[in-house]
């Protein structure tokens, strides 16, 4: 009885301590940087939460913000968020296709299915005039539900170049079949494979209407017009299984790591060489794939273009994005943020990726080495190197205040980082 | 004499049915033991040809390859999952509103034994519980699923 008395005293007693503790152990990491691991000066808070699989992502000139869906959400596949302050609210949604892409360019918003592409017209306040009624611009696109995503840019005269990945890990008889070789002058390389560029105001353009830009690209998702030196960079996916798929050539330790995951500047024309032959970071070689009688040693790829940074493989590119903003230190100034979704095929060696990478460039060229610059999107140790991760990287867009935003496409969380000296 | 007889059936069954138990006993420790081995057999044909895509705890990949827990593909028709193995599988799979899109290779060139012992793995594993696949059952959907 007396102590019943006396409770209601010391309770708050009690949470005193309690309060101080959560305070101390919530600072410096998760209060001011939203759980991500970032270089001194940054800050990051999370702009929105819970939007479904949030791909590629596009900030208007008030700061509101277009993500695409990779799944339509209630029929939804893209979301209208207006932001105040650090905060961003779901304003409404439209186009009910799933896909990735998403880009702002002189009074448009671009937005691609899996198959086709699409512009809406924009208000002066950046708002879609009708989202009902889009332009398509772009039809037909081959999906064949293996690197389905169609990416987009636009470049500064008109044009719009779209990612139709590869249908296919290395061009195989047998798609992923162990043992199986390569298919004689790969078919799939006329329809997919590559970059494909249109015109951003035509209607109902096919394959035969756009120019067959680049060649030889297995999967692009992150690409982005470098303003610099007006050219076009893309982030290609490396091809997978090299250990699975030809066990007497290649160990484990290799297949992890190899083959790199390549930054390439494009110009018309250009071909990059996949099914043929990958790039081998450790060597700084083309190397002969073995579905085309590779030993992982021997190279090829005469005429094929050389990376311009090579990244470990498997680490999954999934956004490009070249900083032009004033906020971050100078040295950020026409760099390039590569987000990596994250590795699946490193296994039995320890998953790996799931962070936004920094690589410094220098008049249009990379320079110096690359930097991880935001981390700690998969969670804990644990969880990233099981693939179990909570976040995983995907959408970069730059804010008119150079702040970076972020997307996640496996809880849809938007981040937002900012530099406060 | 009557109750000799009697006494001497009631031996009789007790006798018949302690023998009986014992050879129960027996057959199904035999068959946990079995089991087990199969489990640990399949564990190792899963790591060498299942765990790139469908990664060691059976989670799989977002978007890409389907994961092995709790899905009505690993834990229903047994014939159904044999001839996944067999055939690969080449559409998008839709499990708890996520699709799968990545193709599964034909996987013909593992014996019945590891068939068999990989899906038992696999069904008793990543949390899931259901019976062993024989190596009959995959004798005789390898036979009805010649092309």
């Amino acid at each position: 009885m007396k102590n019943n008395r006396l409770l209601p005293f010391i309770l708050p007693l009690m949470a005193i301590p309690a309060l101080v503790i959560s305070i101390a152990l919530k600072n410096p990491s998760s209060a001011d940087t939203a759980g991500l691991i970032l270089p001194s000066g940054f800050e990051a808070n999370i702009v929105a939460d819970n939007l479904g699989s949030a791909r590629h992502i596009a900030i208007t000139k008030q700061g509101d913000i277009y993500v695409k869906l990779n799944r339509a959400k209630n029929g939804k596949g893209i979301l209208y968020l207006h932001q105040t302050g650090d905060k961003a609210t779901v304003v409404n949604g439209f186009g009910n296709y799933a896909g990735t892409g998403m880009y702002i360019k002189n009074g448009y918003l671009y937005a691609s299915s899996n198959e086709d592409v699409y512009r809406y017209k924009l208000n002066d306040k950046d708002e879609v005039i009708n989202p009902n009624e889009p332009e398509r611009i772009v039809v037909g696109l081959l999906n064949r539900h293996e690197h389905e995503s169609k990416s987009i840019v636009l470049d500064n005269n008109g044009n719009i170049y779209v990612n139709v990945g590869a249908y296919s890990n290395s061009c195989q008889e047998k798609d992923r079949q162990k043992g199986s070789m390569g298919r004689k002058g790969c078919p799939i390389l006329d329809s997919a494979g590559g970059i494909w560029e249109f015109k951003a105001d035509k209607l109902n353009q096919h394959y035969g209407d756009g120019i067959h830009y680049a060649k030889g690209l297995r999967n692009v998702v992150g690409l982005d017009w470098n303003q610099q030196d007006n050219q076009l960079f893309v982030m290609q996916h490396g091809r997978d299984q090299l250990h699975d798929l030809f066990p007497d050539l290649y160990t484990t330790q290799q297949s992890a790591i190899e083959p790199a995951e390549c930054l390439y500047a494009i110009k018309e024309g250009d071909n990059a060489g996949w099914p043929y032959i990958y790039y081998d970071q450790e060597k700084h070689e083309k190397i002969l794939a073995p579905e085309y009688g590779g030993d992982g040693r021997k190279t090829a790829g005469e005429g094929t273009i050389n990376p311009a940074v090579a990244f470990p493989g498997h680490l999954a590119p999934d956004g490009l994005l070249f900083y032009t903003g004033n906020q971050f230190p100078e040295r950020y100034k026409n760099g390039a943020f590569i987000a990596f979704h994250g590795s699946w095929n490193r296994a039995p060696e320890p998953q790996a990726g799931y962070f936004v990478v920094f690589q410094p460039f220098k008049d249009g060229r990379p320079d110096g080495k690359w930097e991880v610059f935001a981390d700690g999107f998969a969670g804990t140790q644990t969880q990233k190197e099981s693939g179990n991760a909570v976040h995983r990287p995907c959408g970069l867009a730059q804010g008119l205040d150079g702040s970076l935003y972020v997307t996640d496409d496996n809880k849809g969380t938007i981040y937002k980082i900012s530099y406060k000296k | 004499m009557k109750f000799i007889k009697f006494a001497s059936s009631i031996l009789f069954m007790l006798i018949i049915s302690t023998s009986l138990k014992a050879q129960i006993k027996h057959s199904s420790r035999s068959s946990k033991v079995h089991l087990a081995l199969s489990i640990a057999n399949g564990k190792a044909v899963y790591t060498q040809n299942c765990a790139t895509c469908h990664q060691v705890d059976g989670h799989g990949v977002q978007n890409m390859n389907p994961p092995l827990i709790q899905t009505s593909y690993v834990l229903g028709d047994k014939t159904k999952l044999i001839k996944i193995v067999l055939n690969g599988f080449n559409e998008d799979v839709e499990i708890n509103g996520n699709t799968y899109s990545n193709t599964m290779p034909s996987h013909d060139f593992l014996k019945d034994q590891e068939i068999a012992d990989v899906l038992t793995y696999i069904r008793h594993s990543f949390g899931n519980k259901a019976s062993a696949v024989s190596v009959a059952m995959v004798k005789s959907a390898r036979g009805a699923t010649k092309k």
